[in-house]
């Protein structure tokens, strides 16, 4: 009966220094962070270990529904995924996924072997740049500009005729906007190899006002991403009603298998 | 060796970026999105239920609380949405949406014709009274007001 099991961040490659900038890592309760090699040593499992009290499949079943527990873990996921993608290039894995020990992490990384390669080197020297395009709706139009024609008119009249006024200038707004969004999505394509869409951040975590109309990954070159920046600001600078925030680098999550398609590598990966 | 890692990065210029180590400050959102729903898929020993999870974030309301819990929030979502829910049928919102039409309708009906009906001395009470019992009770028994007619 084992206390802990390993719990994988990403597949890496392994460039020398790898093992240095692990050993100063901490990662999910604030344990060690280790590679797993492979047999050749290019390509390693990054893992540390977690109490199988907590990622058993009922007890993590139920952690994943405890918000606080879930940003504990996800935020150091994430940092460990980070510190690594800086030094080399990742494959992120998704959040929990636990093998007993450590044999066993080896032989998954064998059986996938030749699916992490071709992707890790696809991937080589590339990051990922989100890009959220967000729609701030005009205030309503003023009181002066509705005024003018509700004189004549009587009170019921000139109320349909200002929504109609305010509803019209929203719907022009937005469509002003979605077009300004096109033409960052456009400059952002020109510098980036790969992109892919996301669905649209709404809800209690997503932050920032207005809403999010475009939420897009990007796959840019590592030297390009100074150009990329620029090439997305300069497209928003052009609109007054979006706001664009551009988050990165990130370690390649969203272009680990091809097509986004989730699974894809598992067939392959699976013993 | 136990080196912090910002000072790898520094040696490393062609990584190296102004904003690198937004891991820290990353927003919540963001990282949750890429954590729990992209990267690679790979089985591990103890598999967790990863289709629970892309349930919860498939449209990124992103918070993921168990249902009841969503629910008490205000979440329900996939309720409605016919892709995730089997007695979500496209045509629910339409039933639900003549329904209330029909019972509106009924009210108003009920409103107008009912003073005439019994005379024009009941006439200011009347209807204040039908209209506020029929809300209160729409619910329950919204067929009331026609059956009486």
């Amino acid at each position: 009966m084992t206390a802990t099991v390993s719990y994988l961040y990403g597949v890496s490659a392994v460039p020398g220094g790898s093992y240095d900038v692990v050993a100063a890592l901490r990662g999910i309760a604030d344990a060690p962070v280790r590679l797993v090699p492979d047999e050749d040593a290019n390509l390693a499992a990054i893992v540390s270990s977690v109490p199988a009290d907590d990622f058993d499949e009922a007890p993590l079943a139920a952690h994943l529904e405890d918000l606080d527990w879930l940003e504990a873990v996800a935020r150091a996921h994430h940092r460990v995924v980070d510190a690594m993608a800086a030094r080399t290039t990742v494959l992120p894995l998704r959040l929990a996924t636990i093998y007993r020990d450590d044999d066993r992490v080896r032989a998954m990384i064998r059986a996938g072997h030749r699916a992490f390669a071709q992707r890790l080197a696809h991937l080589a020297g590339h990051m990922e740049w989100g890009v959220k395009v967000y729609f701030d709706p005009p205030s309503a139009p003023t009181a002066s500009t509705a005024a003018a024609p509700a004189a004549e008119l009587s009170p019921g009249r000139a109320y349909l005729r200002s929504r109609h006024q305010e509803r019209d200038s929203r719907q022009d707004a937005y469509r002003a906007a979605e077009q300004a969004a096109r033409r960052v999505e456009a400059a952002a394509r020109t510098q980036a190899v790969e992109h892919v869409r996301h669905r649209l951040q709404q809800g209690p975590l997503s932050h920032g006002s207005g809403e999010n109309i475009v939420n897009n990954a990007y796959l840019v070159a590592d030297g390009q991403a100074e150009d990329f920046r620029d090439a997305v600001q300069l497209a928003a600078e052009q609109s007054e009603t979006i706001r664009v925030e551009i988050t990165g680098p990130w370690a390649p999550y969203s272009f680990v298998s091809r097509q986004n398609e989730p699974g894809e590598m598992s067939e392959e990966a699976i013993t | 060796m136990t080196e912090p890692v910002p000072s790898n990065l520094g040696s490393f210029p062609s990584r190296a970026s102004p904003s690198y180590g937004q891991g820290s400050s990353a927003n919540l959102a963001d990282i949750l999105e890429r954590v729990l729903d992209k990267g690679i898929v790979i089985a591990g020993d103890i598999q967790i239920n990863l289709l629970d999870i892309e349930l919860l974030t498939i449209k990124l309301r992103l918070l993921v609380a168990s249902v009841d819990k969503a629910k008490e929030m205000g979440i329900d979502w996939w309720e409605h949405d016919p892709a995730l829910s089997s007695h979500a049928d496209g045509g629910r919102e339409l039933a639900e949406e003549n329904r209330r039409l029909r019972e509106e309708i009924a009210g108003l009906r009920d409103a107008q014709a009912l003073p005439s009906a019994e005379g024009p001395a009941e006439k200011p009470e009347r209807p204040k009274k039908r209209a506020s019992t029929a809300k209160s009770t729409r619910a329950g028994n919204r067929r009331t007001p026609r059956t009486e007619r």
